[in-house]
């Protein structure tokens, strides 16, 4: 890979300073690439890390159709990466207009990685040396031990998905309050959870603290417990019991494996260990990426866009920009695009909050046409975007904003397509123009993955028993053996997965009955890599 | 005869009520059997995580995959190693070869495997007939219809659809030879046995062709007579042209060229491959799919027993059989119309006996169909499949049942039976049947089951 020239160097720093003086927050380091047909087959595997570790799936057609993303939540294929110095591609033969839209739209995307709040755990460190690093580990280990590093490597990357990412990222983010754990815990689970008190004796216990605190300064809170524990002597028992709970139960499935599994923590197999780190924490890395794809491409797209038509460097560029431009974020008649409905979000709260539309005198309001007429004339629209790209992810963003206002301005719908069987034509049809079911089609496309907990009740005699709380949809029932072999493998014992699986009873072809769906608890065994399912 | 009067004679035959749905299902089929063109795929409706930079923004092309590291052998003997270590396989093999376009004897290789993890179903609630709802923006009603796409063109959607373009531009072209070779030698899949009458494949025959020099059985006297005088002269014993005095000359024992027997390939036998297939409108999808990929396969392996010397016949048949040219318009031709059996192996039968390649091949002819038959007593299938059975190495015949019938009571599966041939003729005629639905192993396990002594 070689990078871009001098010259169109000079036209991305000019770029840079633009998009500063915009408001966007940026390091200013950045490396472009021009890559080469024979580069992008290397890279793209690798979702575009170019030194990710070597893995043989890398090197076969991957079947995507069953779970497509829902099992790559690693949003393979920008054209930035979110390294540091943040990395980007670029095609050998662009003209300096496209370039331009492009450094817009990759600088966008950079301040996102950046700035973005679900990013803060890769804000840390550079992904390219971390991921050599890694590289280099498994190119050794796989000397070592030959292709049982791809073993493992395989099975973690099966449940490189139940990485806990949130759990992950509430730790980085929780702020202290300056009270100690043993104060959080009286108040917070003691006296709700365990004791259920009254108000008025809650609020006698917090002024009964007070005084202490009063009257004996610093000291404040020991003479508080000491005098507590005469009162509730089985409060000392049930706070270790808690801080033992707290220290297990957090941890996901592969920190738990790491962590307790007894074949992985046998003295020959230490070495696995270190692959499973670096497997769950690439995969941790990637995560906040499938989870903003709407938010991602929207900002890089509303910024592209609003600082391309201000350039002037660029004047007399602006039809085939605009044909370019057009092909990325128009709506699709029908379809999804996350470039067109992240942009027109963003231009909506923008508007929205220049006319002061989130502020608690709009929302008091319910007359319509005074909504509608409704404008304090705030000025506030740019700041408002900045904090929606500092604090939001899709979801979110998606159950902030989407509303009846934002489906009818851009004449959205939830479009469905049936067979027509009289004229055999599948026929595309407006479903629905509410905002709820606008709001709902979107929540159903978002990546998901299943919650998967250990349960440790069950788990006996060297078993590891996993519990699949159902959210509405059944697992893939195909790759369930497979994974489990892989979990069993790691474990070094039986597993045990206890999900629920629907059967559909269609309604007879022609006949307008909604099928029922019933769903039944099982438990699927891998024992010996042998499976079996019992029903509950 | 067309479709309406076979109809009208069958009917005058007697039909039970079942025979009468499924042939007026392929009846009113007014389909062709033309090469599928390429065809727009439905529209992704909710397709949120596809779009990307790299294509959107530069047009750069994603490609999923990339060959240049490992060669396929590489990745089956990993793939065999996994068997070895406890764990199931992981390529997959039967997806991963058709026949390529233009030179005979390619075909394209695209190793596939899947990673698989939890993650949740959202098939599991879809209605069969493909109905869905995603994103759409613009002008209508609600209820109102705002577009139409045929289904034709995807009549046989993922069907016989091996030759779609998903995938095409990152296939590794590979010869069905080197494909035969890797079924036979990782799949083990058993190696041609001479047996009978029948010629098999690597048949040597003894030659004085060689030369020798010092032994041999037979003096190659001129050759020999050169080797000597080339000798004298090296001894200088031949001073000068003109008069030579031939008892004043050496004659070493090395310098006797003899001719020696010796084994000498003899490529004459050859087999000669009918496939035929049943490409009638019940083959639509699944069927039509297994069918095919069992063939491809067995032709590679084929190809490899005899070293390259196979010939390939190609035939289609619904009513009608036809002959098609190359293994690519066998491998993509669309399904349509009803089906008749004995039409396919009439046809083989006089293609066999107008350039009598009885004669001078071996045999083989391999059937593959969903085991819907018109004629459904067999009474004009019997007595070609007897013919063919003077002549064939082996006939193997595939059904690949639908998921709606009953394993076992397919209309040629049940006329075969009765005939009774596969008891008479168990060396030469081979059933195998299963469902639409299996995966590769159970192809190859098939193909096993066809071509095993």
């Amino acid at each position: 890979m070689e990078l871009i020239s001098q010259q169109t160097k000079l036209i991305m720093e000019g770029c840079k300073e633009r998009a500063r003086a915009a408001g966007l927050r940026f390091e200013n380091e950045t490396l472009e690439y021009v890559v080469t047909n024979r580069d992008m087959l290397e890279l793209t595997p690798k979702v575009m890390i170019p030194t990710l570790y070597d893995y043989w799936v890398h090197d076969v057609e991957v079947l995507r159709e069953k779970g497509k993303y829902e099992l790559y939540p690693s949003n393979p294929y920008e054209t930035v990466i979110n390294t540091r110095p943040a990395i980007s591609f670029y095609n050998d033969n662009n003209p300096d207009w496209l370039n331009v839209m492009i450094f817009y739209h990759v600088l966008a995307h950079i301040d996102f990685f950046q700035n973005n709040l679900y990013f803060r755990h890769t804000w840390d460190y550079d992904l390219t040396g971390q991921a050599l690093a890694d590289k280099r580990l498994i190119a050794r280990l796989r000397s070592e031990h030959g292709r049982w590093v791809d073993y493992v490597i395989e099975f973690a990357r099966g449940i490189d998905n139940l990485v806990n990412y949130h759990s992950e990222l509430s730790n980085i983010h929780r702020k202290s309050n300056d009270c100690s754990a043993r104060l959080d815990f009286f108040f917070d689970v003691f006296l709700q959870g365990v004791k259920s008190v009254s108000t008025s004796e809650y609020m006698k216990q917090v002024e009964a603290y007070n005084l202490a605190c009063r009257e004996a300064g610093k000291l404040g809170e020991q003479s508080f417990f000491a005098e507590m524990v005469r009162k509730h002597p089985e409060f000392e028992a049930a706070f270790e019991k808690h801080q033992g709970d707290k220290g297990r139960k957090k941890s996901d499935l592969l920190q738990f494996l790491i962590d307790h599994s007894p074949m992985l923590n046998s003295e020959e197999n230490r070495w696995m260990k270190s692959v499973l780190q670096i497997v769950r924490s690439t995969s941790i890395y990637f995560q906040p990426q499938i989870r903003t794809k709407i938010m991602n491409e929207g900002w890089a797209s509303y910024w592209h866009e609003t600082l391309f038509l201000q350039d002037d460097r660029i004047k007399g560029h602006e039809i085939p920009f605009a044909r370019v431009n057009a092909g990325v974020t128009a709506m699709p008649r029908v379809g999804l695009n996350p470039y067109a409905l992240g942009m027109r979000l963003f231009y909506f709260i923008e508007e929205a909050a220049n006319r002061g539309c989130y502020t608690h005198d709009y929302r008091r309001l319910n007359n319509m046409e005074q909504k509608r007429h409704f404008d304090k004339k705030l000025g506030k629209g740019c700041e408002y975007i900045f904090d929606v790209r500092e604090n939001y992810s899709d979801f979110t963003l998606i159950n902030s904003f989407v509303d009846q206002d934002f489906v009818d301005r851009n004449k959205l719908f939830v479009a469905g397509r049936r067979l027509n069987e009289e004229r055999m034509t599948w026929q595309y049809f407006v479903k629905s123009r509410h905002a709820d079911d606008y709001q709902q089609m979107l929540f159903d496309t978002l990546y998901h993955p299943p919650k998967i907990e250990i349960d440790e009740e069950k788990s006996r005699e060297g078993m590891l028993y996993l519990n699949h709380r159902l959210e509405g949809k059944p697992l893939v029932q195909e790759y369930i053996a497979n994974t489990m072999l892989g979990i069993e493998f790691l474990w070094g014992g039986t597993v045990c997965l206890e999900t629920s699986d629907a059967e559909v009873e269609v309604g007879r072809e022609g006949e307008a009955t909604p099928e029922a769906i019933s769903w039944s608890r099982v438990r699927y065994q891998m024992k010996e890599r042998k499976l079996e399912r019992t029903v509950l | 005869m067309n479709r309406k009067e076979l109809y009208q004679r069958l009917q005058i035959a007697g039909l039970t009520e079942q025979q009468r749905q499924n042939i007026a299902a392929e009846m009113d089929d007014c389909g062709d059997h033309s090469l599928p063109l390429p065809q727009s795929e439905l529209i992704p409706l909710n397709d949120l995580y596809g779009p990307n930079d790299l294509s959107c923004l530069q047009d750069l092309r994603v490609n999923s995959v990339s060959f240049n590291i490992r060669t396929l052998d590489q990745l089956i003997d990993r793939d065999k190693l996994r068997e070895t270590d406890g764990f199931p396989r992981k390529i997959r093999i039967g997806r991963m070869v058709r026949p390529g376009r233009n030179s005979h004897g390619k075909v394209i290789v695209v190793p596939t495997t899947v990673e698989e993890k939890f993650i949740h179903d959202n098939r599991f609630d879809q209605k069969p007939e493909g109905e869905s709802s995603g994103g759409g923006s613009g002008e209508g009603e609600e209820g109102e219809v705002i577009g139409e796409q045929p289904v034709r063109p995807e009549g046989e959607g993922e069907g016989s659809g091996a030759g779609k373009g998903k995938g095409a531009n990152h296939d590794m072209e590979s010869n069905a030879y080197d494909l035969g070779r890797v079924l036979t030698e990782k799949f083990q899949l058993p190696n041609l046995k001479e047996k009978g009458t029948k010629r098999s494949l690597t048949r040597y025959t003894y030659d004085l062709t060689d030369k020798n020099r010092g032994f041999g059985q037979v003096l190659d006297k001129k050759a020999t007579l050169r080797q000597v005088l080339q000798t004298n002269i090296g001894l200088g014993m031949l001073s000068e042209a003109g008069e030579i005095d031939t008892t004043k000359l050496l004659i070493a024992p090395r310098d006797k060229v003899y001719r020696i027997l010796s084994r000498e390939k003899d490529y004459e036998s050859q087999a000669l491959v009918f496939f035929v297939r049943d490409y009638s409108g019940s083959m639509a999808g699944k069927a039509t799919e297994l069918i095919v990929t069992q063939h491809v396969l067995i032709f590679s392996w084929l190809l490899y027993q005899y070293s390259g010397q196979v010939e390939t016949r190609f035939i289609l048949h619904d009513t009608d059989a036809k002959e098609v040219e190359d293994f690519h318009s066998y491998y993509n031709s669309r399904v349509a119309g009803g089906t008749q059996v004995a039409a396919a192996y009439r046809m083989v039968n006089e293609l066999v006996k107008k350039d009598s390649l009885d004669r001078d091949y071996n045999i083989y002819i391999f059937h593959g169909t969903d085991g819907d038959d018109w004629d459904r007593e067999g009474r004009e299938t019997i007595p070609e499949l007897k013919k063919m059975l003077s002549y064939a190495s082996r006939i193997g015949i595939t059904i690949a049942e639908h998921s709606y019938g009953t394993s076992g009571n397919t209309e040629v599966q049940a006329y075969l039976k009765k005939s009774g041939l596969l008891e008479q003729a168990q060396e030469m005629l081979r059933l195998d049947n299963m469902s639409e639905d299996e995966g590769e192993d159970r192809i190859i396990e098939g193909i096993r089951k066809l071509i095993s002594e």
